[in-house]
């Protein structure tokens, strides 16, 4: 009895001795080094796997940022600034600061600015929407109010409003990694700077149609009539592209974002946490023409 | 003797031809037309007509652009009141030439005699350019500019002439009735076809419940040199090129291959007799035949309508009310898509115009799949379209290429089988719209 235990133990023993040495000699003859720092980057990261760095993952930043030799291009959005400045401080690199993002849905062709002449009894999924038609409210450019947004925002920071028919941004969870922007169909949403006080002001269409085509699909179209450019006179950040302006992220928001709203006759000017405010009577303004094709 | 078919996969849904004994009736022009400049695959025509130009039936309106791209002709006489956009099938908008009526003045050469002339004296490189001066493109719906496919490219062999009387379509009946009322016509057409690709052999495949047709040709066809008529099982989707010629001739083209690798040249019916008018009549394609039925149409017919004519003005000749309407198709119920409004105009590859009731019209509920695998019984492409309608929901486009998900021609036989509605076919587009667009950006 007592030497069929000795006997066990002897054996399985000497088993094991022979394996650990074998992997410990294996371990050694094949090495790999890996640089420590990518563990340590890796392990601020965090980990959402979402790809808004360009990077198939953060395990692929991290192995970028140690090989890098600046942080210029290399921007973990959703960390933000705090990450990338334990990143900075593990690789000894200057940190380049960038200014939190959200995304923004630039349409606004709810149910009730853009009623449904068609009924689409398709597959729920605004690719295959696209690829066949215009859309429910005839509008070639604008929402299709299917979710596909929605389904790849690994943050819950999308959701689609029941009334409008309209996916919301909630701006407290968007990372601001791109999911969105790229499998839109038709490039609705952009990414914007978040502004001081959440304070922003955009275009919200992308319709270049006529503006009589335009309207009649939507009563919120940008029908291309060059006010707002007139209106906002400083340094190129409203621009008419064709038949259609575009507010630049670098518009003054704080000054003049109120003006830009209320100078729009469509209201296709968004103003988020931004009154409209009507510009008073005044000289003509002698802004020059802005006019790109 | 057991008929042929293609070799995989196919269905056989209700054939559904209401039409079939209704002869084809001529339309009056309507007041004003709509030709979109764009009808063919290829470079959109550039127009040579401004606003205000006087144009009778047959003038030129537009001309090629580009290697595969075609002419267009004015369908009726008058005047061009404007170039704008206009909806087409989709909703969205696109360049067209629009031309308000007035009379029915057609050009002097265009011969609008009834009688056959079945002599020509043509060589192939005059017959290519008569082909091609009159616009002519694939009538089955694809589209495709047809002198391109009648100039055989060098170093290529080809055997024989397919022509594809199949109409393997449910519902659409206007290439059988054109088989029926105009079979000298045709094969007159198949011998112009012969002459410009320098073959001796055309064969012309019918699909089996079409047996008038088959009958009538065949006793014509003894009259002309090197034309068979060959009886086809009846199955969906042997009109398809690559089945066709799988069906016809025992090749299989390869994948993302031309007809011509297998030494096949292949025209429609439809084709065959509007080349006949070209080079014979000097008729440009300015009309053709559409197949307008339904269950929702009182008077299911197949209508010889000009190019332009608005879907409406042809709903009203077949008596057809948009009430108990559900959807309104462009082309078959398989292939088909559902038109937006019915203002959208009458183009080249519009072979049928199916309005079904509102009971027929409504997709069925969905439910899990459960793996029985008649997708991939039924698949004329030896695909799995569970997988690929899978990759395409999930957005897994690398897999989705290399699962040969682009070699899809959509005939949707996968959807009609599924027992458990599921639509696979809509998230395999998804995914060829977006694998081709990956394709493309690579270049």
């Amino acid at each position: 009895m007592g030497s069929l235990l000795l006997n066990s133990i002897l054996l399985l023993g000497s088993v094991g001795l022979v394996a650990a040495s074998v992997l410990f000699f294996v371990a050694k003859k094949f090495y790999v080094y890996e640089n420590p720092k990518i563990d340590e980057v890796d392990d601020v990261l965090p980990s959402a796997n979402c790809g808004g760095c360009g990077f198939p993952g953060c395990r692929a930043f991290a192995e970028a940022t140690v090989g890098a030799t600046d942080l210029e291009e290399l921007f973990c959005p959703v960390g933000g600034n705090e990450t990338m400045k334990a990143v900075a401080k593990i690789l000894g690199l200057e940190v380049v600061e960038k200014g939190p993002m959200v995304a923004v849905l630039r349409c606004n062709g709810s149910n009730e600015n853009s009623p449904k002449k068609i009924n689409y009894d398709g597959v729920s999924s605004c690719l295959s929407a696209h690829s066949m038609y215009a859309g429910e409210g005839g509008c070639p450019f604008g929402c299709l109010k299917l979710d596909d947004c929605v389904r790849v925002c690994d943050f819950d920071a999308l959701k689609m409003d029941a009334k409008t028919g309209l996916p919301v941004v909630d701006e407290k969870k968007c990372t601001a990694c791109g999911a969105c922007v790229d499998i839109c169909p038709r490039n609705i949403y952009e990414l914007r700077p978040i502004g001081k006080q959440s304070k922003r002001v955009y275009v919200a269409c992308l319709n270049t149609e006529k503006g009589a085509i335009a309207k009649k699909n939507c009563a919120v179209a940008c029908i291309g009539c060059n006010k707002c450019v007139k209106v906002y006179d400083s340094g190129g950040a409203v621009v008419m592209k064709g038949l259609l302006s575009y507010i630049s992220p670098q518009v003054d928001v704080e000054n003049q974002g109120g003006y830009l709203v209320g100078s729009c006759p469509t209201n296709a000017i968004m103003g988020i946490n931004v009154e409209a405010k009507k510009l008073p009577p005044k000289k003509k303004p002698s802004k020059p023409k802005e006019k790109e094709s | 003797m057991e008929l042929k078919t293609f070799k995989k996969g196919g269905i056989h849904p209700e054939e559904n031809k209401l039409s079939v004994s209704a002869p084809i009736e001529s339309l009056a022009p309507p007041a004003i037309v709509s030709i979109p400049i764009s009808q063919h695959i290829g470079a959109p025509s550039k127009p040579l007509v401004k606003k205000g130009d006087e144009v009778k039936v047959g003038t030129p309106i537009a001309e090629m652009s580009s290697f595969i791209s075609a002419f267009i002709h004015s369908s009726v006489s008058g005047t061009v009141s404007k170039i704008d956009d206009v909806v087409d099938s989709s909703g969205l908008r696109k360049q067209a030439i629009i031309i308000k009526t007035d009379g029915d003045t057609w050009e002097k050469s265009i011969d609008r005699s009834p009688e056959l002339k079945k002599n020509f004296t043509l060589d192939a490189s005059e017959i290519i350019e008569k082909v091609k001066k009159a616009g002519i493109v694939g009538l089955g719906g694809a589209t495709f500019p047809s002198y391109v496919k009648l100039m055989v490219p060098k170093g290529k062999k080809a055997f024989a002439v397919v022509i594809n009387g199949v109409e393997c379509e449910p519902y659409l009946t206007s290439d059988h009735r054109i088989m029926l009322e105009k079979t000298d016509e045709i094969l007159v057409g198949v011998s112009l076809i012969m002459k410009a690709t320098n073959l001796k052999k055309a064969i012309i495949g019918i699909e089996n419940n079409k047996p008038d047709a088959i009958s009538i040709m065949r006793t014509k066809a003894k009259n002309f040199e090197g034309i068979e008529i060959l009886p086809l099982k009846v199955m969906y989707p042997q009109g398809a090129e690559k089945q066709l010629i799988q069906a016809v001739t025992g090749k299989e083209v390869p994948a993302g291959g031309l007809p011509i690798d297998v030494g096949a040249v292949i025209f429609n019916v439809g084709t065959a007799f509007a080349i006949y008018e070209a080079v014979q009549k000097k008729k440009p394609l300015v009309e053709r035949v559409v197949t307008v039925t339904g269950k929702a149409i009182p008077k299911p017919s197949n209508l010889l309508c000009r190019i332009g004519t608005p879907v409406a003005n042809l709903l009203e000749q077949a008596g057809g009310s948009l009430e108990n309407a559900g959807k309104i198709i462009n082309g078959g119920p398989m292939m088909g898509k559902a038109l937006v409004t019915p203002d959208v105009p009458i183009t080249k590859g519009t072979s049928g115009i199916l309005v079904m009731p509102k009971e027929l019209a409504t997709r069925k509920k969905e439910s899990p799949c459960i793996r029985c695998a008649k997708c991939v019984t039924v698949c004329p492409m030896v695909l799995e379209p569970y997988l690929l309608s899978r990759l395409g929901r999930k957005y897994l486009w690398e897999r989705f290429e290399v699962e040969k998900g682009m070699n899809c021609f959509e005939c949707g036989s996968c959807s009609f089988t599924c027992p458990a509605n599921i639509p696979l076919l809509d998230y395999i587009r998804v995914g060829k719209t977006e694998v081709g667009r990956i394709i493309r950006s690579r270049k």
